[in-house]
């Protein structure tokens, strides 16, 4: 058994919450998770030792807004190790407005099954 | 142009945003907001990244999403927004005098107004660091809205001075955006920004924080092509001896938040010394009655859901105290 101290990225409060975990055929399974002030917690401290997640957010190009780019974001967390996939498949994007905050930008980005959002009206 | 109106909320930022709507719900109409920038939302325009709202809406929001929902608010509403509107002056009698391209000067007369100004960042010349004087110096927020808004990436090989939250949302927005960062000074033992910027803007990338270690000079003619950085002891001074040369292109300033009071000063409002905002006794009223402050004008806040429900109390004293005058 294995434990790792993960700081929370939930809300600002930041805890420091310890996960005992071991590697079961090649996959990590979490036997406790101590230290989380709430559920939300508990989530992410798991997830950040089996498989780490990140909500990705960026701009898009952006024709005929009052500035030149739209701010997007990822619907769901993606996997850590996809971000750079994913930025390369943002950056190659251009919309025209008029966009809506939540119309979807990119579907599936990098093969993540996670759609790009707006996050803004463009 | 002169016009007369209820109350005046100078910023349309989310301080401003949630007092203009907050006066509405307490009854009180002809609401105006003035607002510098093209479009209301302030700086959580240019805050693209998640973390905003898990108080105020319950669910975690991008800047961007959480101003886009105050604006759909508001434009529910019969508040009326100036936009690309720059106010030049506020007096003790509540004239303020503000100026677009399409109006010209306008002469606003108010029976209350809302001081909604928020901060600006600290600069170079504020911590005098000594070298020469080239271009690619910025402030992080600078460049945050440079990337994220104007869509102009400030350079490919950043360091970052002070590790405020927006210098270590940077190194990660540079890093995402194919920049390289190669490491966050900072002149204290501990960092002054949040845990979870540490951990998901430096550690997830790799980035260095290197603390109680200070910029001591800036090298290049043209553009900036490095800094020296020093170890600092107990007293915060560099020690000899500790100094390492850092290659750069461009060097990223987070060193701190400061009220934008000028506008209050010139009506003669008291400012705190302390905070740099204005001096509230109660209901965030200033020292003129009927002007109040709120949002980082009155105190630089660490979180927008902070802001959003002081500017809330603040919409509500100004109701009250328009209420009292009329009756």
């Amino acid at each position: 058994m294995q434990t790792t101290n993960v700081t929370c990225v939930i809300c600002p409060k930041g805890c420091n919450i310890e996960v005992d975990h071991e590697n079961r055929d090649g996959k990590e399974v979490v036997l406790a998770v101590r230290n989380n002030k709430c559920p939300r917690g508990y989530k992410y401290a798991s997830a950040e030792v089996v498989n780490p997640e990140r909500v990705l957010t960026s701009t898009v190009r952006l024709a005929g807004g009052t500035y030149p780019r739209l701010s997007v974001k990822s619907e769901h967390p993606v996997p850590k190790t996809s971000l750079f996939d994913c930025m390369r498949e943002i950056r190659k994007v251009s919309v025209t407005s008029p966009v809506k905050m939540g119309d979807i930008i990119i579907e599936n980005v990098a093969g993540t099954g996670i759609n790009i959002v707006a996050t803004h009206n463009g | 142009m002169k016009m007369n109106v209820n109350v005046a909320v100078i910023g349309g930022g989310p301080a401003g945003l949630a007092a203009a709507l907050e006066c509405r719900k307490n009854g009180i109409d002809n609401i105006l907001v003035i607002e510098r920038d093209k479009q209301l939302g302030g700086i959580l325009n240019q805050c693209i990244h998640p973390g905003f709202g898990l108080h105020v809406f319950g669910e975690e929001l991008t800047g961007p999403e959480y101003a886009q929902r105050y604006i759909d608010m508001l434009s529910d509403t019969d508040i009326r927004t100036m936009t690309d509107t720059m106010v030049l002056s506020l007096t003790l009698q509540k004239v303020i005098r503000a100026v677009n391209t399409t109006l010209g000067v306008v002469e606003i007369h108010a029976k209350a107004v809302i001081l909604a100004m928020g901060c600006r960042e600290r600069t170079r010349g504020m911590l005098r660091i000594p070298g020469t004087r080239p271009a690619g110096i910025y402030t992080a927020g600078t460049a945050q809205r440079l990337v994220n808004i104007e869509g102009l990436m400030p350079g490919k090989n950043t360091v970052i001075l002070g590790s405020g939250d927006i210098g270590l949302i940077m190194a990660r927005r540079m890093t995402l955006e194919g920049a390289k960062v190669s490491g966050v000074y900072e002149i204290m033992p501990k960092s002054g920004g949040l845990k979870r910027n540490i951990v998901q803007c430096l550690n997830d990338f790799g980035i260095p924080l290197h603390l109680s270690k200070t910029a001591v000079e800036i090298h290049g003619r043209e553009r900036i092509e490095g800094i020296t950085v020093a170890a600092v002891d107990e007293n915060l001074s560099p020690i000899k001896g500790t100094e390492e040369y850092v290659e750069c292109d461009t060097l990223l300033l987070s060193v701190g938040l400061i009220p934008e009071n000028e506008l209050s000063r010139g009506a003669g409002i008291l400012i705190d010394p302390k905070t740099k905002g204005p001096v509230c006794e109660s209901g965030f009223e200033t020292s003129v009655p009927g002007i109040f402050a709120c949002g980082n004008v009155y105190k630089v806040y660490d979180l927008v859901d902070n802001v959003t429900k002081d500017s809330v109390l603040a919409g509500r004293y100004a109701a009250e105290y328009i209420r009292s005058k009329s009756e």
